[in-house]
């Protein structure tokens, strides 16, 4: 009725006003046109400093990638918003404390075999530490997996939304009751020495009692480890995703659950390998964080948690390179927004910027668009 | 207007008249103390949070997370209200307010006549071009507000100072209401473009966003009696058991009347099925627009209500995980129905804040989050359509066929008001 009535009448004065959308264009340019702005004067007025928030911001990206993975996994193949996934992220972090603060594991190679140099031996016992906590993390999630999610696996999806909050709500304040893991802040003690090193005509190691040198870039050794290990296991994943049996059941479960089943793939085996591979995923971010910000607490995964997850959304929801490059861009949002926009805003710029790509790519940077469901 | 009193209608209207007059009696007789008397008002507030969150994902099928920004919205506009009244004694954030919302809201009423009628705009586009009006009628509205300030001032000062406050209270939850609702239009417009998950997640956006504001409310806007990240003291506790009664009493008969309109079942259809309601006719974009203004309006609502229940507000009140509570709530009463959410509200107030409290013996009180989860987890698992299903009682169920159609009929006279004529200009 309505299409009719406003066909038959005379055009509409100011039609033109709409056409080619350039209201909506000017509003989005002025935004844009600000934001470079304000990234443009910043990067004359101290391109070392700008570099230098480049760094952190890079630091904290690999962080939320190896997050991002485990949520873009999962809700690839169940559609579930594991909001769980950030507490296993504390779980795994806290896995690590213990086995470095309480039982000294990060030092078992040189205790076992008295001849072996130091350095080898913090490496060996890091990456021990650091196999601890995936693996620990990993059981806890199939063990959340096949609790409280597998049950509701036929019921509607708010069912398992709802159970995944209570999850996480269990995760949080059972970690907050004074056996577990305290309800106060813990210092992180950290496997192994911070050492800084500093580019001026080359790299340079900073010396105990040296004062850092002002005006030059400077970066640490937690970046080396962080970027290193993140790509690593996101090397192992790809690997294990493209190259692997199991890997290609996790690619076919994603694509078509129903048919998969009919192929003869056990869907509930290859569902809990795929909660397990992302909780492991996490519990080494976990680690790698508390390394990064040396203070622990029970509620630390939901932030992280969640700004991994609007990553993967950010980059396309089930996908893996959209969530690596999803986190490594969110990272950068939080960090420049904070330097050079407003330092107290700067979740909610991150979260406006999240909003705008919504509305121009909906399935998110490297999303494929939604598949015709049958 | 004789069916209009039929036996499900007076027996609720009566089952209200006597909770009211039963609990009223009970806080004022002082067997329910302080306690209980806090715990009975929070759960009426998350009753209408939660009525208006049900309209949109229940009724409307948009999974919105946004529900607790517009709570922090309504709260804090309603608290600034009152404030102003008590403490400096002018009527300056009555009058800015309610002109600024009265000029925005009369913008956005204006311009949708005109811009529903423009084929071909996209949404951004039609954002920018409502902001653009919205901030210049709220800078007249401001401008204007200016002069007003001290002739209201010595008209309300005029009255009792009984009568003054409650007229300042009441105003202050209706402006509350109004500001989240004009928050969520503007905010809805483009994204309620967005797909279910994805309209979730800038909704989860949002409500980051506003908690992000308030902790800096008196740094960065100047508002410094919201005092930021401190926390906004000094608020009248205005909110009684009358006044909360009152707007949930209305809040459930205003959703039951739309519900039962053609546009509540246009509303509901677009849950049904998107596709199957546009090709009746339904303007999908139109009835999202509506539910979402309509929820967001009784979560401001909420919020006015709840910021005088304590006389304090914090940011952290209004942190993104308490916006699952209300969630939370609606899945449990069962998802599209009314009395379940209602029941649930109070059920979710008595048992987390209270029962838990009381039953779990001393040096255990930080378990209360540990049962709390637990019990979701078991209530998912044992009854995942939530407590009630959809069950409503006689008076919120649905006349089937509509009334109206019937009526219509049998006259012989005009054709029957079709579903899918759009209805609920604007928003």
């Amino acid at each position: 009725m309505q299409t009719t009535t406003t066909m038959t009448r005379r055009p509409l004065t100011g039609q033109w006003l709409v056409r080619g959308h350039w209201p909506g264009r000017v509003f989005l340019g002025l935004v844009l046109a600000l934001i470079v702005w304000k990234l443009g004067t910043a990067i004359l007025a101290g391109p070392i400093v700008f570099v230098q928030q480049l760094i952190n911001g890079v630091q904290l990206g690999f962080v939320y990638a190896l997050i991002a993975l485990g949520y873009t996994m999962v809700y690839g193949i169940v559609r579930l918003i594991n909001f769980a996934h950030g507490d296993v992220f504390m779980v795994g972090a806290f896995v690590s404390y213990f086995a470095i603060a309480d039982f000294r594991l990060h030092e078992w190679p040189s205790r076992v075999f008295a001849g072996i140099s130091s350095g080898a031996s913090v490496a060996i016992g890091t990456v021990t530490v650091m196999m601890l906590s995936m693996v620990v993390c990993a059981v806890l999630a199939v063990v959340i997996e096949r609790t409280a999610y597998k049950p509701l696996r036929d019921a509607p999806r708010i069912s398992a939304l709802i159970t995944a909050i209570g999850v996480s709500f269990f995760l949080e304040y059972f970690g907050a009751l004074d056996f577990v893991f305290t309800p106060s802040f813990i210092t992180y003690e950290r496997p192994f020495p911070v050492q800084t090193y500093y580019i001026q005509d080359g790299i340079h190691a900073l010396q105990p009692g040296q004062t850092r040198p002002v005006g030059v870039i400077t970066f640490s050794n937690i970046l080396v480890i962080i970027v290193v290990v993140s790509l690593l296991l996101l090397l192992l994943l790809t690997l294990f995703v493209r190259r692997t049996k199991t890997g290609k059941a996790m690619r076919a479960v994603a694509f078509d659950k129903p048919t998969a089943r009919l192929m003869g793939i056990d869907v509930s085996r290859t569902i809990s390998v795929t909660f397990a591979l992302g909780a492991a995923l996490a519990g080494a971010g976990g680690m790698l964080y508390a390394i990064a910000f040396p203070s622990i607490v029970f509620w630390m995964g939901i932030i992280p948690g969640l700004k991994a997850f609007i990553a993967a959304v950010l980059g396309g929801i089930g996908s893996l390179p959209g969530a690596f490059f999803g986190a490594l861009i969110m990272g950068q949002a939080e960090t420049l927004a904070g330097a050079y926009i407003s330092s107290p805003m700067r979740d909610a710029i991150a979260f406006t910027l999240l909003i705008i790509v919504l509305l121009y790519r909906p399935r998110g940077l490297f999303g494929e668009p939604e598949r015709e469901k049958a | 207007m004789r069916s209009r009193f039929n036996r499900g209608t007076v027996t609720f209207l009566l089952g209200c008249l006597v909770v009211f007059a039963v609990f009223q009696y009970l806080f004022s007789a002082g067997i329910l103390n302080a306690f209980w008397y806090t715990l009975i008002r929070i759960g009426a507030v998350m009753a209408i949070v939660s009525i208006g969150l049900n309209l949109i994902y229940g009724f409307n099928g948009q999974f919105s997370l946004g529900q607790w920004g517009f709570y922090a919205i309504g709260a804090y506009t309603a608290a600034d209200v009152t404030y102003r009244w008590t403490q400096l004694h002018n009527t300056s954030g009555l009058m800015v307010i309610l002109l600024g919302v009265a000029f925005s809201g009369a913008a956005i009423l204006l311009l949708g006549k005109y811009l529903n009628r423009v084929r071909g705009l996209d949404a951004m586009s039609a954002f920018a071009i409502y902001l653009l009006f919205v901030v210049l009628a709220i800078l007249v509205g401001v401008w204007i507000a200016g002069p007003l300030i001290p002739p209201t001032t010595a008209a309300l000062s005029a009255l009792p100072e009984a009568v003054s406050s409650q007229i300042v209270f009441f105003l202050a939850v209706i402006l509350g209401g109004l500001v989240a609702a004009e928050v969520s239009f503007m905010f809805g417009l483009p994204v309620l473009t967005l797909g279910s998950d994805y309209f979730g997640i800038a909704t989860l956006g949002f409500t980051i966003i506003i908690k992000v504001l308030l902790d800096n409310t008196d740094t960065m806007f100047g508002l410094t009696e919201m005092k930021g990240a401190r926390g906004m003291v000094g608020i009248p506790k205005d909110t009684t058991w009358f006044w909360v009664c009152f707007f949930l009493f209305v809040v459930v008969v205003v959703t039951r009347n739309i519900l039962h309109s053609s546009t509540g079942r246009a509303i509901v259809s677009v849950r049904e099925d998107e596709t199957a309601a546009k090709a009746m006719g339904i303007d999908v974009a139109q009835m999202k627009t509506l539910t979402f203004v309509i929820g967001s309006l009784f979560a401001g609502l909420a919020g006015g209500l709840y910021a005088h229940v304590n006389g304090f507000l914090h940011p952290s009140n209004f942190n993104f995980i308490r916006s699952f509570d209300p969630m939370i709530i609606i899945v449990f009463g069962g998802l599209g129905s009314i009395t379940g959410t209602v029941f649930a509200s109070f059920a979710w107030a008595l048992v987390l804040e209270g029962f838990l409290r009381i039953l779990l013996p001393a040096g255990f009180e930080t378990w209360r989050f540990v049962v709390y989860p637990l019990l979701l987890l078991v209530m998912m698992l044992l009854r995942p359509k939530g407590l009630l299903g959809t069950y409503e009682i006689a008076f919120l169920r649905s006349v089937m066929p509509p009334r109206r159609k019937r009526e219509a009929q049998a006259d012989g006279g005009s054709p029957p008001a079709a579903v899918g004529e759009p209805m609920g200009k604007g928003g």
